[in-house]
C-alpha cells in the first residue's frame, strides 16, 4: 500500500516523495506541496478531514480526499 | 518633474500588503472597482522624496501568476498589458519573512516579466523572534533587485522604501531565472515563431484557461506553423516550472537565510492547539460569536439615543427656524427624518465591521475555516463558505463576492444562493426598532432578552441559510471537481491603522450608498404623502370640521384628524390601502406595506420610510421609536406593534428577499438571471408563509 499524507498521526513528519498531477491543483504545487519537501501534520478536524499541515514551513488545511494523493516517506 | 511614478503593490496573501499600502498611503487612498467586473480597486497616493508622486495600486493577493480567479486575473491582466494607464513603471512584491521561500516564487514570475521590481520583506520586527537571519545583499545579488526591510507594526523601512520607489529606474531589470529552462525545445520554437515577444509573457499568455480581452491570446492562436500543446501537456510544464523556480529559490535561500530553530519560539501552535481542538475551538467560536452580538446591542445604545433625539430636535427646529412651507416642509418632514433613519445605524455597523476585520486579521477567520470544513460539507458547503456567510452579517454584497475563493462551482453556486438568507447590516434597523417596541426588557443570565432576541434571529438566518443549501445540494445536479486549499497564516496582532481604515471605509460605503437611495426615497414619499388627489385630500379640513362639528375638539386634536384625514387620501395613502388586503392578514397596516414595497430598493430603507410617513403632519418633536409606539392597529384598535405583528415583521424580514443590489451581484456573479429570479420568488415567498403563520399563530 502507497503511504500518502493521509496516513500521517499528528505531530509525524514526511518527505513527499510524489504528487499525481491530475488530483493535486497547481495551486498547492506552488505553495510548496513538491516532491523533495517536508510535510508535518499539524492538527486534524473530525474525522481526520480536512487536515491542518505544515509544508515546507507553510501552514495549509486541505481535505483528505486530497492528501491521499500526496505520497510520502514517514520520517 | 512632477509626472506621477505607477507603482504596483503585488504579493501574497496574508503577507500584510495591505498594511504596506495603508503605510504608504495613509487616508489618501480610494476603493472603486474594475472596470467591467466586481473586484475591489484600492488605489492612492504617495509622496516619495523629493517632491516625486506616486500613484499606488494595492493588486488582489496571490500565490503566483497562474490565475485561477477573477481577482487573481486582475494581476495578470494588468502585467502583461503595456498600454493600460495603471501599468506600472516599478513592481513592488511585499513578501512576509517567515515564507519568504513561498513568496519569492511570485516575485522570480515578476522579474521574468522584466517590470523593475523591488522585494519588500515586510514583518521584519519578527526576524530575531523566528531566529531568523537573512545576508540582504547577497540576496539583492542573486535576485537582481533591490531588498526593503519593512516593519508596518514598528514603522521601520517606509522612509526607505519610498527611496528605492523614487529611485526605479536605477533597478535592474535582468529575469533572475531563464524561462526557456522550463521545455528548451518548446520554448526555442515559441521564440522562433514571436521574435519581438517577450517569452515569459508569452508563456503566460498560453498557459492561462482565463479569457484576456486586452491581449493578444489570438495572435498566437493565429499563427498557425506554432503548436500548441495538450492542455495536460501545458500542466505538466506548469509543474516542471514550479519546480524549476523552487530549485532557484531553495538553492539562493540556503546562502542569503539562516533560520536557527533554537530560538524560534512558536506562538502559533500553542493557541492552535486550543483554537482548533476538535470541542473548545468550536466553544470559543460560539463565545465570540455570542460577544459580538451582545456587543452590537449593548455598547451601541448611547451613541443611537444620542442620534435618535438630536434628528428629532433637528427636524423640530429646521420647521420653526425656516419660514413655512412646501421647502421646508419636505426637508423637515421628508429628507431629516429619512437620514435620520440611516445616522442612527452607524455605531452598530461600525462595530460589526470592527469585529469582522479583527477576526479576518488576527488570522482566526482561517481556523473556523479549517474547523467548520467539515460540517459544511454536509451542507453542500465548504469551510471557506463560512467567510462568506459571516461576512455576509455586515452585507451581502462583498460576501457573495468572497465566495471566489471557493474552488468547485457548485459549492460556491450554493454559498451564493444562501448567502442573502444571513443577517446583514440592513436587517439590523428594523431588527432593533421592533424588538425594542414588542420585546420586553429584563435579563436572563445576565443576557438581555432584547439581546438574545437578536441573536436568535441572526441563528433563524444561518439556519435558513444552511437548510436550503442542503436542499439545493439534493435538487442541483452540477458535477464539478473539488478541492480545497486554505492557507492557515500565522497569528497576528491586528493592527489598529488598518482595522481603523477598513471599518472608515466599509461604514462610509455603507451610508453613501445607502444614504442616496434613503434620500431619493424620502423625498419621492414626502410628495407622496403631502399631495393627493379628489375630495377627500383636498377638502380634508371641511370635511373633518363637519364630521367632528358636534364634539368639543381642541385645536391641537381637530388638526391631528386633519393630518391623518389627509395622509389617508394622499396618493401614499391610496397606493397603501390598495396592497392592504395582502398583508392585512400578517398583521400589518397600509403604512406597514408602504415601508414593506419601498424595502425592495433596499431593506434599511424601512426604518427611514416609516419616520418619513409618521411625521408627516405631526407637529410633535418625536424620536422614531416613539411614534411608532404611538401607532393605533385600525381595526383591533390597540398598538399597532405588539408582539405578534412584530415577531411576524422580523421573520418577514429574515428570510425576504430584499436588496436589489444583491440581486444585480448575483446576477453578474453567476452571469444568469435564472438565479436572482429564483432567490426574489422563493425567499420572499416563503418569508409571507412564515409571517402569515407567525401572526395567526400568535396573535
Amino acid at each position: 500500500m502507497q503511504v500518502t499524507v493521509a496516513h500521517l498521526k499528528r505531530g509525524q513528519r514526511g518527505i513527499i516523495t510524489d504528487v499525481s498531477s491530475i488530483y493535486i491543483p497547481l495551486k498547492l504545487l506552488e505553495m510548496g506541496c513538491l516532491p523533495g519537501n517536508y510535510v508535518e501534520l499539524v492538527q486534524v478536524a473530525h474525522f481526520s478531514d480536512p487536515m491542518y499541515l505544515n509544508i515546507n514551513g507553510t501552514h495549509l488545511a486541505i481535505r483528505k480526499e486530497t492528501a491521499l494523493h500526496i505520497l510520502i516517506d514517514i520520517l | 518633474m512632477s509626472k506621477q511614478i505607477n507603482v504596483a503593490l503585488i504579493g501574497n496573501p496574508n503577507t500584510g500588503k495591505t498594511s504596506v499600502f495603508n503605510a504608504l498611503t495613509g487616508l489618501n487612498q480610494k476603493v472603486g472597482n474594475y472596470p467591467g467586473i466586481t473586484v475591489e480597486k484600492k488605489e492612492g497616493i504617495c509622496k516619495l522624496p523629493r517632491g516625486v508622486k506616486a500613484h499606488i495600486i494595492d493588486l488582489p493577493g496571490t500565490y503566483s501568476l497562474n490565475a485561477s480567479s477573477l481577482d487573481e486575473n486582475v494581476v495578470i491582466e494588468l502585467l502583461l498589458n503595456k498600454n493600460d494607464k495603471d501599468f506600472p513603471d516599478v513592481a513592488v512584491v511585499v513578501s512576509d519573512v517567515e515564507n519568504l521561500k513561498r513568496n519569492l516564487l511570485l516575485f522570480t514570475q515578476i522579474k521574468d516579466l522584466e517590470i523593475p521590481t523591488i522585494l519588500v520583506i515586510n514583518m521584519a520586527d519578527r526576524m530575531s523572534y523566528k531566529g531568523i537571519s537573512l545576508d540582504i545583499p547577497y540576496l539583492e545579488a542573486q535576485l537582481n533587485t533591490k531588498i526593503a526591510l519593512v516593519s508596518t507594526r514598528k514603522k521601520n523601512g517606509i522612509a526607505e522604501l519610498k527611496e528605492l520607489i523614487s529611485n526605479y529606474k536605477d533597478l535592474s531589470i535582468t529575469p533572475c531565472m531563464n524561462a526557456s529552462e522550463i521545455d528548451r525545445e518548446y520554448f526555442d520554437n515559441l521564440r522562433k515563431a514571436f521574435p519581438n515577444q517577450l517569452l515569459y509573457k508569452l508563456w503566460l499568455v498560453i498557459t492561462q484557461d482565463v479569457n484576456f480581452g486586452k491581449t493578444d491570446r489570438n495572435e498566437i492562436d493565429a499563427v498557425a506553423d506554432f503548436k500548441t500543446k495538450s492542455k495536460a501537456d501545458l500542466k505538466r510544464l506548469q509543474q516542471k516550472e514550479t519546480i524549476k523556480r523552487y530549485q532557484f529559490i531553495n538553492n539562493t535561500l540556503k546562502k542569503g537565510q539562516t533560520i536557527d530553530l533554537n530560538t524560534a519560539k512558536d506562538l502559533r501552535i500553542k493557541l492552535d492547539r486550543i483554537l482548533t481542538h476538535k470541542i473548545w475551538g468550536y466553544v470559543i467560536f460560539l463565545l465570540i460569536l455570542l460577544t459580538i452580538f451582545q456587543a452590537i446591542y449593548d455598547w451601541s445604545s448611547v451613541p443611537m439615543d444620542f442620534i435618535d433625539t438630536s434628528f428629532a430636535s433637528l427636524s423640530e427646529w429646521t420647521k420653526n427656524a425656516l419660514p413655512a412651507g412646501a421647502f421646508t416642509s419636505l426637508l423637515a418632514e421628508g429628507i431629516i427624518p429619512g437620514l435620520g433613519g440611516i445616522v442612527i445605524f452607524i455605531p452598530q455597523i461600525a462595530f460589526l465591521f470592527l469585529f469582522i476585520s479583527v477576526l479576518e486579521e488576527s488570522g482566526y477567520m482561517s481556523r473556523v475555516v479549517f474547523l467548520m470544513d467539515r460540517g459544511m460539507r454536509r451542507f453542500g458547503l465548504s469551510g471557506k463558505s463560512v467567510v462568506p456567510l459571516i461576512s455576509g452579517t455586515a452585507c451581502a454584497i462583498p460576501a457573495i463576492m468572497a465566495t471566489r475563493n471557493i474552488e468547485s462551482w457548485k459549492e460556491r453556486l450554493i454559498t451564493i444562493l444562501v448567502t442573502p438568507f444571513t443577517t446583514c447590516s440592513a436587517r439590523l434597523p428594523v431588527y432593533l426598532i421592533i424588538i425594542s417596541l414588542v420585546i420586553p426588557e429584563g435579563r436572563f443570565f445576565g443576557l438581555g432578552y432584547q439581546a438574545l432576541t437578536l441573536m436568535l434571529l441572526y441563528l433563524i438566518g444561518f439556519g435558513a441559510a444552511l437548510v436550503s443549501a442542503m436542499v439545493l445540494n439534493k435538487i442541483l445536479k452540477i458535477k464539478s471537481k473539488t478541492f480545497f486549499v486554505v492557507e492557515m497564516p500565522n497569528y497576528k496582532l491586528p493592527l489598529l491603522k488598518n482595522v481603523v481604515l477598513t471599518v472608515i471605509e466599509k461604514t462610509k460605503s455603507f451610508v453613501f450608498g445607502a444614504g442616496k437611495i434613503i434620500l431619493a426615497i424620502s423625498i419621492i414619499l414626502w410628495f407622496l404623502a403631502s399631495y393627493g388627489p379628489g375630495e377627500g385630500f383636498n377638502n380634508a379640513e371641511e370635511i373633518v370640521k363637519t364630521e367632528y362639528a358636534g364634539q368639543n375638539l381642541t385645536d391641537d386634536e381637530l388638526h391631528e384628524h386633519i393630518a391623518s384625514q389627509k395622509l389617508e387620501h394622499s396618493f401614499l395613502g391610496i397606493t397603501g390601502h390598495a396592497i392592504e388586503p395582502a398583508i392585512r392578514p400578517l398583521g400589518y397596516d397600509w403604512k406597514i406595506g408602504i415601508a414593506l414595497v419601498s424595502s425592495f430598493a433596499a431593506r434599511e430603507v424601512f426604518v427611514g420610510t416609516l419616520a418619513t410617513i409618521y411625521s408627516v403632519g405631526s407637529d410633535d418633536e418625536e424620536t422614531i421609536k416613539n411614534r411608532m409606539a404611538g401607532e393605533v392597529n385600525p381595526i383591533l384598535g390597540g398598538p399597532l406593534f405588539t408582539f405578534a405583528s412584530g415577531i411576524s415583521l422580523l421573520l418577514f424580514y429574515a428570510f425576504a428577499m430584499q436588496c436589489m443590489s444583491t440581486l444585480a451581484i448575483v446576477q453578474r456573479e453567476t452571469n444568469s438571471w435564472k438565479w436572482p429570479l429564483l432567490q426574489l420568488v422563493i425567499m420572499s415567498g416563503f418569508a409571507y408563509i412564515i409571517a402569515l403563520i407567525a401572526f395567526q399563530l400568535l396573535k
